[in-house]
């Protein structure tokens, strides 16, 4: 993983570890159920105990997306979001956090935007890097010089059925952390986590990975708890839209709240 | 290098592998599979086998003198992919890659479907070989394709109907991606076209190319030359990339793609991918797309379900940007006038898909006049459109139909103007 200048994900995620447990990374897609709200419900997962907020930005087709996430990226797709307003949204949160926010893209809305613009007005915005879950390594020769040429994070995914080799171009590759996808499957609540991620976030240690967080499936702080018994970090997303979109800022914030007392131990 | 001998992944910038981590492992196991498939004289001989006794291949070439005295008097043969068992060219690349899977290991075939000629062919491999089977079906298709739903449930398919998104074909393939994601130990992902990540759009291509390959050497043993042009319609563009192949490399033939203009490729409503998008990334491959300023996917428009996708296989994109090969667009109302007057004129009704070729087909004829031989791929017959051309056509007498389908197109001709 590249270290200078030092990732403010990194760092947050390591300081974390050093004090006996690890980081929650909270979910919520920009513009749902609006702009505004999508934005208060960012600040409120900052000041709940996240760790890292990753922002999603509604795309039309999610492939890595359950129902839950689907709905309400549709949602703000419907109500107008453009990219532009993904940029206004980061200004605003990293002006009232020191949260580091990673955005969640696919990578076509990246490509259209043009791959050098995208990461200039993302460095502008504040924000700290990009999670690309359509994006593999092999295929992101323009996203690794950008993100190189500007110190934004790049997270790749690893996944249960990536061999050897693919982990350790992940691990190089990655920076901020490595994304360790816990199930073969899409986002979504799961009764349990799965012993794949386990499995997982051993063969990246050995593959000399010494940030992995993990990510699918978590939504309790028992769960939280367990993931970061062996993960560096435990990545939450579905039950944090689903607290949004039936209970509003105030929801997110309590269940933001319940689930940091998970890296707490 | 031979056009012909393009292997993927990349088709000049086009193609590749957008998809999540997940998915590679299991990309790469097919690429294996198939690599070795195509040099295996096994794989092939069973494969061979099956067209002979199951497909019934080799398919005809039928010459249509009272369609092309429509079209300018020009020669049109027509490659027979309608009398493939199931009604369309569908079925070679599903008997190949279901031969896979069962090399493979796999016991459950999933696939996404448009008009519903790809999932009918799925449900009938699946049926064949003795696998499960679940066809993921937009619910605005399973609507206007409803004869095709009762077709694979009663061949034993679960058919799914998507409400996400568009509720069509490009949502169909994001749910197939979904369950192919989670299921991917016993699952095969059937995928239908020439898209997709690699190594679906070379190895879809290389299962539809014994098309052209027939079409090739039946045109010469009839004319004692090639045709001056090849035809089919596109929308993701199987049929198309499988009856261009054997003539990419011939130059003196001219290749033509039809995509769907729906009310106009110059409106809101259409799928003319080519003619109206640009690069982008979508379902796993780099390729003319139709999308908003912001890499948003635009939701497209034909009356023929298959050929509504706002995308269109990497290697069209790739021959469209080399020149190689022209794509044009054919109105809905163009494409159903072209249906009724192939099945009023030479007794074979059309897919609608299919119908898009025939119209493009009688400009491009009254372009190059009497002298041309023109192939078209005849992919799919018209039995599943029934209800979408009774609808649209309403019910007249047989002698006001022909001359008003005549008038018709003379009219859209004289609108649209030049063909190129």
């Amino acid at each position: 993983m590249s270290t200078s200048p030092v990732s403010a994900v990194e760092s947050v995620i390591a300081a974390r570890k050093a004090a006996g447990s690890g980081a929650l990374v909270g979910y919520l897609p920009v513009g749902f159920p609006d702009l505004r709200t999508s934005i208060e419900a960012a600040v409120a997962l900052a000041e709940n105990g996240v760790d890292v907020i990753e922002l999603g930005l509604p795309y039309s087709d999610p492939v890595m997306d359950g129902p839950v996430i689907q709905a309400a990226t549709l949602t703000a797709l419907n109500a107008g979001f453009r990219l532009q307003h993904g940029f206004e949204a980061i200004a605003e949160i990293t002006a009232r956090t020191d949260v580091p926010v990673l955005l969640m893209t696919y990578w076509n809305p990246v490509v259209q935007y043009g791959v050098d613009r995208f990461a200039d007005d993302l460095v502008a915005a504040g924000g700290a890097g990009l999670i690309t879950p359509d994006l593999i390594p092999d295929e992101a020769r323009e996203w690794l010089d950008a993100s190189s040429r500007t110190d934004l994070d790049r997270v790749f995914l690893a996944a249960p059925s990536s061999n050897h080799a693919r982990l350790e171009q992940a691990i190089e590759l990655s920076r901020g952390f490595v994304y360790a996808v816990s199930t073969m499957g899409i986002t979504g609540t799961r009764k349990d986590v799965d012993s794949a991620a386990k499995t997982l976030v051993a063969r990246l240690r050995e593959a000399g990975a010494t940030s992995a967080c993990v990510g699918l499936g978590i939504s309790s702080p028992e769960q939280v708890r367990e993931v970061l018994q062996y993960a560096d970090g435990a990545i939450v997303g579905s039950v944090l839209v689903e607290a949004l979109a039936t209970g509003g800022v105030a929801a997110v914030a309590a269940t933001a709240a319940r689930l940091a007392a998970g890296t707490i131990h | 290098m031979a056009l012909r001998d393009e292997l993927g992944p990349y088709f000049g910038e086009y193609g590749g592998r957008f998809v999540p981590e997940s998915l590679i492992a299991a990309l790469d196991e097919l690429d294996a599979a198939y690599t070795a498939a195509k040099t295996d004289p096994v794989f092939q001989e069973e494969l061979a086998e099956l067209h002979r006794t199951y497909t019934g291949r080799p398919s005809l070439i039928t010459e249509v003198p009272r369609f092309a005295a429509h079209a300018g008097g020009a020669r049109i043969l027509l490659k027979r992919e309608d009398l493939n068992h199931t009604g369309s060219h569908k079925i070679n690349n599903v008997l190949g890659q279901a031969l896979l899977a069962r090399r493979l290991g796999k016991t459950r075939l999933i696939a996404e479907t448009g008009a519903g000629q790809h999932g009918v062919a799925t449900a009938t491999a699946a049926a064949l070989f003795g696998m499960e089977c679940v066809v993921y079906m937009g619910e605005v298709d399973t609507e206007r394709q409803a004869l095709n739903v009762a077709r694979m449930r009663l061949l034993g398919a679960e058919v799914v109907p998507v409400t996400a998104g568009s509720r069509t074909l490009k949502d169909a393939i994001n749910e197939a991606l979904r369950d192919w994601v989670a299921n991917v130990d016993n699952t095969h992902y059937l995928l239908g076209t020439v898209a997709g990540p690699h190594p679906f759009p070379v190895m879809v291509r290389d299962f539809h190319r014994i098309i052209g390959e027939e079409a090739r050497a039946q045109v010469l043993e009839l004319t004692g030359k090639l045709p001056d042009a090849v035809t089919a319609c596109v929308g993701g563009g199987s049929n198309a990339m499988g009856i261009f192949h054997a003539f990419l490399d011939d130059p003196e033939v001219a290749l033509y793609g039809y995509e769907a203009a729906g009310d106009g490729h110059l409106t809101e409503r259409h799928a003319a991918t080519i003619t109206r998008g640009r690069p982008g990334v979508l379902h796993g491959t780099r390729t003319y797309l139709l999308q908003n300023e912001d890499g948003q996917t635009a939701e497209s428009h034909s009356i023929s379900a298959g050929l509504d996708y706002p995308g269109v296989g990497p290697e069209h994109s790739w021959l469209n940007d080399i020149g190689r090969a022209t794509y044009l667009p054919i109105t809905d109302d163009e494409a159903m006038a072209a249906m009724r007057l192939l099945s009023m004129t030479e007794g074979i009704i059309p897919a609608i898909e299919t119908a898009h070729a025939l119209a493009g087909t009688m400009k491009l004829g009254l372009e190059l006049g009497p002298d041309a031989v023109i192939l078209v791929n005849l992919s799919g017959r018209g039995d599943k459109d029934m209800e979408t051309a009774g609808k649209y056509f309403d019910i007249l007498d047989t002698a006001a139909l022909t001359a008003e389908a005549e008038e018709e197109f003379a009219m859209r001709a004289s609108e649209t103007g030049n063909h190129a």
